[in-house]
């Protein structure tokens, strides 16, 4: 099998230009042209700019979409959505979405929840705050989680555990690999003790799959908090941090008004994870499509992607 | 040990202090006195039903928080015996808000690991309220993995706020300690039996929680977030805490019907705090019938059961 990298693109999402040349590195980003630009939802009129919320350059839209979201200037990664994260992993033309059709019921009745869902689906055009499915990267077979913080800040309800859960199951029974990427405010409070549990869910599959040899890889981006990173965003053979991410069990305030500490500096950064030791890596957008096909080509079986015996 | 009253008992307690006074004058006129006390005493016996009856879940929530609520130490004291306490996660230290070690139940070596609270403030800067850091996870693994090796049934009481949301917490990974056990109690080769003493906040409790039977004290709660802070955010102020308490469903008979908890444990009138050894030996009943179900169960059959369990949680449509 060929499990070469095959196709890099520029990336533009569901929402603009579609680059189709070959290149081997994600990092030559070739200039859209306009007339390409202006199609569907995130298409922006031209002239629109962008500034950048670390850095405060002004960037145009057309120059962030050639380089992936990211600041020019400071290298700041904007917040993806789910679909442009499908876009600049998976090799074109692999991706089978999963569970696309399951939707959040109101478990305890809680108040205004039912509204609340629809408008972010109005709003976001999801059904939920994570896109499931199969495909591959780099030649390698793989099921994706990729959790979208636009959709109730990416919290996990039952919907979200489950996807997640038949996510990993399905690559357990396909040899595959599982790649999750977080984006979670954590688990949702509006179902209360249902989301807690999707953390025993989500952990007890990857228990599974884990002892049938098969990789995980989780990619934390920005922020991923509480109930997700106390589940399955950290227990990766391999973590990957986005660099200056926002990675954490309780979020900055609370610790702050708990403690009544000031907070060291860099504090639930990737870069003070990294040097922690709680996570492996910290990759670059460019880069971590090409990344992740290198480890899962190292860590897969050879008979990866066969049906499980 | 005299008993710290709640707002809600104030009733129960103004008769209390009526009966006493009026059988404090009594002495030497018991006939004339006699009618009287007894009036009392069926007020007070009908009070008492219906304010214990009809607790409200904010009032459990207070019961499941008293300060002198028995704790998992205190469990361990009278419903188990030969108790040998076990320290350290062999890394970093000895989480004592989270103890644990060897012991047994009738003649059934068990482990035994959970959270304790202090019983007064010098008790509480050393167990932290409860609140464990990553060590305590740690350790808890460490001797549930013991369990394990030598065939003794895992028994873990839950009481806790929540894990610790500290700087030391975080810089060792709290969370990743908790998603651990999370993934390896769902692979014990041995019964696990889980229950909610008091309370049981979030994460913090779920990450010594995951097991075949999970159990409930009658005025425990299990949580996604405190009352407080359901309160803060929806309504903006934490004193609509009652409310959040209401809307979050988080009784031993609201988990019960949704399937969350597999049985509830009967506390003593009034609450666990009237009477240590009443609540002891309920839960020591009760356990004890779950051990001996479950040493009945074929390890591969007791893991993929477990596994069911969780796997099942979860309402959606579009299934
Ligand atoms: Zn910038």
């Amino acid at each position: 099998m060929n499990r070469k990298m095959v196709v890099s693109r520029g990336f533009v999402g569901n929402f603009g230009v579609h680059e189709t040349e070959k290149h081997d590195v994600m990092g030559i980003f070739k200039k859209p042209s306009i007339k390409s630009l202006g199609k569907k939802k995130r298409d922006m009129p031209e002239g629109l700019w962008h500034k950048c919320p670390s850095c405060g350059a002004i960037i145009h839209e057309a120059d962030l979409q050639q380089r992936f979201r990211v600041c020019s200037k400071c290298e700041h990664h904007f917040t993806l959505t789910s679909h442009e994260r499908i876009e600049l992993l998976i090799d074109p033309g692999t991706f089978k979405e999963t569970e696309g059709h399951l939707e959040s019921v109101n478990p305890l009745g809680f108040k205004s929840y039912t509204d609340k869902v629809k408008n972010y689906q109005q709003k976001t055009g999801l059904k939920e705050a994570v896109l499931t499915g199969k495909g591959s990267i780099c030649g390698a077979p793989i099921t994706i989680a990729v959790m979208d913080f636009r959709f109730l800040g990416g919290s996990m309800g039952s919907v979200v555990g489950e996807k997640v859960t038949r996510a990993i199951e399905l690559a357990t029974a396909e040899n595959r690999g599982v790649v999750v990427l977080s984006a979670s405010g954590g688990a949702r409070m509006h179902e209360g003790i249902l989301s807690l549990m999707q953390m025993g869910k989500t952990s007890g599959a990857l228990a599974r799959h884990s002892e049938a040899k098969l990789p995980f890889i989780s990619v934390l981006t920005h922020p991923t908090t509480g109930g997700v990173t106390a589940s399955f965003a950290t227990l990766g053979d391999v973590i990957i941090a986005e660099p200056k991410c926002m990675i954490g069990f309780a979020g900055p305030r609370v610790v702050k008004e708990t403690t009544h500490q000031n907070l060291p500096p860099g504090f639930q950064s990737a870069e003070f994870m990294l040097e922690h030791g709680l996570v492996d890596l910290i990759v670059h957008r460019s880069d971590m499509r090409e990344k992740l096909g290198q480890l899962f080509n190292f860590m897969l079986p050879k008979n990866a992607g066969s049906a499980a015996a | 040990m005299k008993i710290e009253p709640l707002e809600f008992e104030k009733p129960i307690v103004d008769l209390e202090n009526q009966l006493a006074e009026i059988r404090d004058r009594s002495v030497g006129h018991e006939f004339e006195l006699d009618t009287d006390i007894q009036k009392i005493e069926a007020k007070l016996r009908k009070t008492k039903t219906s304010v214990y009856q009809k607790l409200t879940p904010w009032q459990r929530i207070q019961i499941a928080r008293h300060p002198q609520r028995p704790f998992m130490l205190d469990y361990v004291e009278k419903s188990l015996d030969d108790f040998i306490e076990l320290h350290g996660d062999r890394t970093i230290g000895d989480d004592e808000a989270m103890p644990g070690g060897f012991a047994t139940l009738d003649s059934q070596k068990v482990v035994v690991v959970g959270h304790q609270k202090g019983r007064d403030t010098k008790e509480n800067l050393r167990r932290n309220f409860g609140s464990a850091h990553p060590e305590g996870y740690r350790k808890a693994i460490r001797l549930m993995r013991m369990g394990e090796k030598f065939d003794a049934p895992i028994i873990a009481l839950i009481d806790t706020p929540g894990a610790y949301p500290g700087i030391g917490a975080e810089e060792r990974n709290i969370a990743e300690a908790i998603a651990y056990n999370l993934r390896e109690m769902m692979l014990l080769k041995v019964p696990i039996i889980a229950v909610v003493i008091g309370e049981g906040g979030s994460g913090g409790a779920l990450g010594i929680g995951v097991a075949d039977r999970v159990l409930i004290m009658e005025n425990a709660y299990y949580s996604i977030i405190s009352p407080e802070g359901c309160a803060a955010i929806l309504w903006k102020d934490r004193k609509y805490a009652p409310e959040a308490a209401e809307a979050l469903k988080i009784t031993a008979n609201d988990l019960s019907e949704m399937g969350i908890v597999d049985e509830i444990i009967p506390e003593p009138l009034g609450g666990a705090h009237h009477d240590h050894v009443g609540a002891a030996l309920s839960l020591k009943n009760v356990v004890r019938k779950h051990v001996s179900e479950l040493q009945k169960i074929p390890n591969d059959e007791l893991l993929e059961a477990r596994y069911q369990k969780f796997r099942n949680l979860g309402e959606f449509k579009g299934a």
